[in-house]
């Protein structure tokens, strides 16, 4: 698995935030409906998993910015390419068509920096399942905290077929982000482990990166960080780490501890700072990777990258940054006691 | 390099980690409707709010682990898993703990998977039908992240002899690790608990098989685990719960020592085998072990037993063993072992039992405790556990009280209309206790006052900063019979002086006890003692409190008692007066000449990220968790040791790993429910040295910081040490800048909740409390430290070092605090404060002793120079102190009052 010998060798930079991105499009709603949807019976600006259909050379554009400040694993456009998550739009229909068509943005990117750029370094796509919109272990209504919104099987089935629309496109590494609900995450894990067994082909890497929702050190279903761990530590991972909510500067105690248990690679990538008043991300590229470089100094993390507001220069920050600093080597996993 | 063990890890909304020192894991089995009748019912009649009650009764009562068990043909047993797992998901007291999805069906077991997001126990799996199903149902479990209980059952049927119970075993591990992929360690063996004693031969070697095929397969796969139903052993004797318990107790005593890792238990109900009647027990062992058991033999006996037992018991047979003693025997075992589940039930039996509640307390809770103070001072009790027991005590009393008071009233108002007067007399000796003015520091304190407590005295506790005046009078007032101070800085060793004096001019009688950190056995004998000839007694500890307050107390014993103590003192005054001529002094001229030797001309002083403050509020204690330093903790604690060695001492261990288990739960709660916020500063600035002051440029103002030198004669070429010599001096021709830093951290907001422990007379948590915040202060005070050294100052930003080698201070620089061995002066407290404005930063005030408040606070300063050492002043000559008075403006005998300590 070439992803691994990368891993082994040196520290692996992720992209940066994709919506912060579109956002300097401008886009309006007739620029998210294109051709294809111009009548389509509700609004659909908003939903930037679409423009991988709709705007596929603005979304490829991003990727190819990435990868040009230094991201050696891109993200598909896919956060919410679920039929649960299009039901916003009542895409439902076309959910596994969406991550096809991010699959390929993404690969395309690739391909096209590649040639650009011959003598690169190995370049991956991960293919992103966000968290959902709904959640399996907390109740939306407070008079019933029995109650569910969606089953574990509605929720499995729907990232299986996401799943299926990711390696149909061809991206090289699954990754379930965002987690702040650990059965949600469980339930891409068991369609991952299905999709693949159905198949009879084997897993692509997984990566799984939880998020840590405030100071508590617990996630939102209200689990500490080594039990979310322990939790998701069957989907045998590439890497496990943490994205999104915090900042760097609060996201450090989290990932210092993550390094010290987790027995696979760590990857962390986290918001541009906390959100100012105006609901903007304004920790600027320098300082988030003096952050990001003091980790990888500290021998925390394999796969460094950002979350909401970063941007390519965010990410050529991290990347110039922690060029030179030797991955966190991997923890001996004892067969005894 | 990290290593990770393969240790069998569990969650809930915690980990529930099984390493190889974790006792016997718990599964709470009431949560299962074939096992409990009350689950049942509540179940079908859809009652789950209710259910859940017994979910959380488990837990309380130590369940590690969660069996939810819904087999039962009167119910959808999908939807009722489904329904009750979605609800203990939303009661995050529950849900903390792992769950054991516990069904014959796949089905049922499979929908428990769905709803719980940490990594369960499946309970169980088998070759029953075949491999194929049993690789399929595995696979399943492996899909849903579940640890898998294999029970030993294979197409021919259910293992019943060791030999069989080995051989599936085996079989399966293979099959799961080899074909499945699973991990060895999350592989749970049931070898099958059978019945015994059920008259049936075949039957009465089932204890052993099991034992025994424990032993072997722990043996053969040393990763896996074993689990079992402990009830079933006992099935033949349903009914009857005195004797099922006991059988359970030995049962497990044995299977344990086999390897048995965990078992569902009634997590409230497990009796221990040393407190098994002997008869009882020698008869189950033999049950159990099949010994003396030809024609079934031993069974016949156990049935005969067991049926005197049940009649004996006529009433209603207790599910514990003690339970069925009399009420005194039971509230001594409350006590004992510091139980509270029964102290109300078994306070108002007594009441109703003796004529005057008050009697309950003199007669059957003073015995009680009498028996926690011998077992105490005996040694087979610890501190923690004394703590427990008064808690109960104080639970008991409480129930007693209004009774108590309706007594007095109505005695009152039967004189009143007799006309006649009457006083209520105190009956215990009555034990007045105070920090000294100034000082703030009480865990000491409210730890004697427990011990006492639980020794039948009254305790009138005045709190902190008590002025002298307070003190004495509220001593009169409540015709205490002894008065107990207690402090922790120096400046309070002052104050008691000053308050032996005052009750010798007050003309008062009781004996004076002297406790706390820095009070000494000699300073009491040189200082306090002849302040005031009616007693004056130093108590090193809490546990010894108790033998000075009997021996004070008792009218024989007192005249010896201080007659032999004052010839003690008086012997340690002389040898010290005497010794005092024995060290040799340099004139402080001298003295100031012998500096430290350092290269200033070569020195790069190393330049800090900033000059000024930086403040810290709402730091994370997470971090500061982890540089907790232990050892002082168990010291609190009355218990001495390494950390973590302690943990498993032959003697305090067990005692000490369940008073770290109850820190940690704690620790847990006080992070989670952000009870605490550590608030901190600090600070660097510009400094140069000049004699033994360091100049401090802030903005463009100095501040002068005094320092002390050591003044004793050192040998050739040792230095007279002071902290001024790490500083560049400023006459120095190397003209780099040199630096100089302060810190000042604090925790707040441990008062509200102090509070709720005193509300709910749990001293216990209490003490916990504030130990467990003056270890939050003093892990702060290390990670700003170590962040000074990596970043803020960086000056050794490539230091990498252990928490075992920090608290060895084993890093470069030092952090002396103003008041202490290397810079004793309190007051340039003051000076530190101003400069970090640390009341307002940190929150911090500081008493007119200088004590800091709140307690747990840590303040000093930073010094940078590689060979900046920690080391004491000893004591100094008239000379320095003059030189020092004038150097900080200071009169003489103010001076002279604040270095009392350092003084000959």
């Amino acid at each position: 698995m070439q992803i691994k010998e990368e891993l082994a060798k040196r520290i692996l930079i992720i992209d940066g935030a994709m919506g912060t991105m579109i956002q300097r499009h401008s886009l309006e709603e007739a620029d998210y409906r294109g051709e294809r949807f111009k009548d389509w019976h509700c609004d659909v600006k908003g939903n930037n998993d679409l423009l991988c259909i709709t705007q596929p050379d603005i979304i490829k554009n991003i990727h190819k910015q990435y990868l040009a400040a230094g991201a050696d694993i891109i993200e598909t456009n896919t956060f919410s390419s679920t039929v649960i998550a299009m039901a916003d739009y009542d895409m439902q229909s076309l959910a596994y068509e969406l991550n096809i068509a991010a699959a390929h943005c993404a690969k395309n990117a690739v391909a096209e920096y590649t040639a650009e750029n011959p003598g690169t370094s190995p370049k991956f796509v991960a293919g992103a399942i966000g968290p959902l919109n709904k959640t399996l272990s907390l109740s939306p209504d407070v008079n019933n905290p029995g109650f569910r919104a969606v089953s574990f099987d509605e929720v499995a089935s729907a990232y299986y077929e996401q799943i299926s629309g990711l390696v149909d496109g061809g991206v090289d590494v699954i990754l379930i982000e965002t987690i702040f609900d650990t059965l949600n995450a469980k339930g891409a894990i068991y369609a991952v482990k299905k999709y693949f067994r159905d198949k009879g082909i084997p897993e692509l890497p997984v990566m799984i990166s939880g998020t840590i929702t405030d100071a508590s050190g617990r996630t939102l279903s209200g689990q500490t960080l080594e039990a979310f761990y322990t939790s998701v530590m069957h989907a045998n991972p590439l890497s496990v780490g943490l994205n999104c909510a915090l900042g760097a500067a609060d996201m450090r105690s989290h990932i210092e501890e993550l390094s010290q248990i987790a027995s696979c690679y760590t990857s962390a990538y986290p918001n541009a700072g906390l959100p100012n008043a105006m609901g903007e991300y304004d920790e600027q590229p320098h300082e988030t990777a003096h952050f990001i470089e003091e980790w990888a100094q500290q021998g925390f993390v394999n796969i460094v990258g950002g979350c909401c507001g970063t941007t390519p220069d965010h990410i050529k920050h991290i990347a110039d940054n922690v060029r030179k600093i030797l991955p966190r080597p991997l923890p001996i996993v004892e067969t005894t006691i | 390099m990290n290593s990770i063990k393969p240790y069998l890890r569990l969650a809930g909304l915690e980990p529930l980690i099984i390493r190889p020192e974790t006792n016997f894991v718990n599964v709470g089995e009431r949560t299962n409707v074939t096992g409990s009748k009350k689950f049942a019912r509540l179940i079908k009649e859809n009652k789950y709010e209710e259910a859940l009650s017994v979910a959380r009764q488990q837990v309380e009562s130590g369940a590690q682990v969660l069996d939810v068990n819904m087999d039962d043909a009167l119910l959808e047993g999908v939807s009722a898993m489904t329904t009750f797992l979605n609800l203990v998901q939303s009661e995050p007291d529950i849900a903390r703990i792992p769950i054991m999805i516990d069904s014959s069906k796949f089905e049922i077991i499979e929908a428990g998977l769905k709803c719980v997001q940490g990594k369960c126990i499946v309970n169980s799996i088998s070759m029953k039908e075949g491999e194929a199903k049993f690789i399929e149902q595995a696979h399943i479990c492996r899909a849903y992240g579940a640890a898998v209980i294999v029970m030993a059952f294979d197409e021919v049927g259910q293992a019943d002899t060791k030999e069989r119970k080995i051989e599936i075993c085996a079989r399966a591990y293979k099959i799961l690790v080899e074909q499945v992929g699973f991990d060895p360690q999350d592989i749970i063996f049931d070898p099958n608990i059978f019945a015994v004693a059920t008259g049936i031969e075949e039957h009465n070697n089932y204890a052993v098989d099991f034992i025994q095929a424990t032993q072997e397969i722990k043996r053969l796969m040393p990763l896996a685990k074993v689990s079992g139903g402990v009830s079933n052993v006992s099935f033949s004797f349903r009914g009857n719960d005195h004797v099922r318990e006991a059988i359970h107790a030995v049962f497990l005593f044995h299977a344990i020592k086999a390897g048995m890792d965990m078992g569902i238990v009634n997590a409230g109900q497990l009796v221990v085998y040393d407190e098994i009647e002997p008869t009882l027990r020698q008869l189950c062992e033999d049950v159990l072990l099949n010994k003396n058991n030809d024609n079934n033999e031993a069974t016949e006996k156990l049935i005969v037993h067991a049926e005197r037992v049940k009649a004996k018991g006529k009433v209603e047979i207790k599910n514990e063993v003690w339970r069925t003693e009399p009420v005194e025997k039971r509230l001594a075992h409350s006590l004992i072992n510091g139980i509270t589940d029964y102290i109300d039930e078994d306070t108002e039996e007594a009441r109703q039992k003796y004529p005057r509640p008050l009697d309950v307390i003199e007669g059957p809770l003073m015995d009680g405790m009498n028996i926690v103070g011998d077992l105490f001072g005996a040694g087979k009790m610890f501190l923690p556990q004394v703590v427990k027991s008064a808690r109960v005590m104080k639970k008991s009393v409480a129930i007693l009280t209004p009774y108590i008071e309706q007594e007095k009233e109505d005695r009152r108002n039967a004189h009143i209309a007799a006309g006649t007067t009457n006083e209520e007399t105190a009956g215990a000796a009555k034990i007045l206790l105070a920090t000294v003015k100034g000082d703030v520091h009480d865990i000491g304190k409210n730890i004697v006052g427990v011990v006492l407590g639980c020794n039948g005295y009254d305790i009138v506790d005045l709190g902190v900063m008590v002025p002298a005046d307070k003190i004495l009078e509220a001593a009169v007032r409540e015709k205490a019979d002894i008065i107990g101070l207690s402090g922790l800085i120096t400046p309070s060793l002052d104050e008691m002086v000053h308050i032996a004096k005052e009750m010798k001019r007050r003309n008062m009688k009781q004996p004076l006890l002297i406790g706390g950190a820095t009070t000494s056995r000699m300073h009491t004998a040189v200082k306090i003692a002849p302040e005031y000839e009616l007693g004056v007694v130093h108590v090193l500890d809490a546990s010894r409190s108790v033998t000075v307050a009997g021996s004070l107390l008792n009218k024989e014993l007192k005249t010896p008692f201080l007659a032999e103590l004052s010839t003690e003192y008086v012997k340690l005054k002389t040898d010290f007066d005497n010794k005092k001529v024995v060290k040799q002094y340099l004139p402080y001229a001298e003295a100031l000449q012998n500096k430290v030797k350092v290269d200033w001309d070569q020195y790069q002083p190393i330049q800090p990220s900033f000059t000024g403050i930086k403040i810290f509020d709402q730091y994370d204690l997470n971090e500061l968790r982890q540089l907790i330093d232990w050892k002082p903790f168990f010291i609190t604690w009355e218990m001495h040791g390494n950390f973590p060695a302690i943990l498993t001492d032959a003697v305090v261990g067990e005692e000490a790993t369940k008073l770290y288990h109850d820190a940690n739960a704690l620790l847990d709660k006080i992070i989670a429910e952000k009870w605490l916020n550590a608030k901190g500063v600090i600070g660097f600035w510009e400094a140069a040295s000049d004699g033994d002051d360091i100049n401090v440029k802030v903005a463009n103002e100095t501040t002068v910081i005094s320092f002390h030198r050591q003044q004793i004669k050192k040998a050739p070429g040792q230095p007279n040490l002071s902290l001024a010599d790490f500083i560049k001096p400023a006459n120095s021709t190397n003209d780099a800048k040199d630096y100089l830093g302060a810190f000042a951290v604090s925790i707040h907001g441990i008062e509200p909740h102090l509070k709720k422990f005193e509300e709910a007379l749990d001293d216990y948590n209490k003490i916990m409390l504030q130990a467990l915040a003056d270890r939050f202060a003093e892990a702060f005070a290390e990670a700003l430290h170590l962040h000074t050294r990596k970043e803020f100052w960086g000056y050794d930003s490539n230091e990498n070092l252990s928490s075992e080698a920090l608290i060895k201070e084993q890093y470069m620089g030092i952090r002396p605090a103003p008041g202490y061995p290397a810079c004793p002066d309190h007051t340039e407290k003051y000076k530190l404060f101003a400069l970090l404005n640390a009341e307002q930063n940190a929150g911090i005030s500081l008493t007119e002793s200088l004590a800091m408040y709140p307690a747990a606070s840590v303040c000093g300063w930073y010094f940078s120079h590689p060979q900046s050492q920690y080391f004491g002043i000893g004591k100094i000559q008239r000379d320095q102190l003059e030189d020092y008075a004038k150097r900080k403006g200071m009169d003489l005998p103010t001076a002279e009052r604040w270095l009392s300590p350092i003084l000959e």
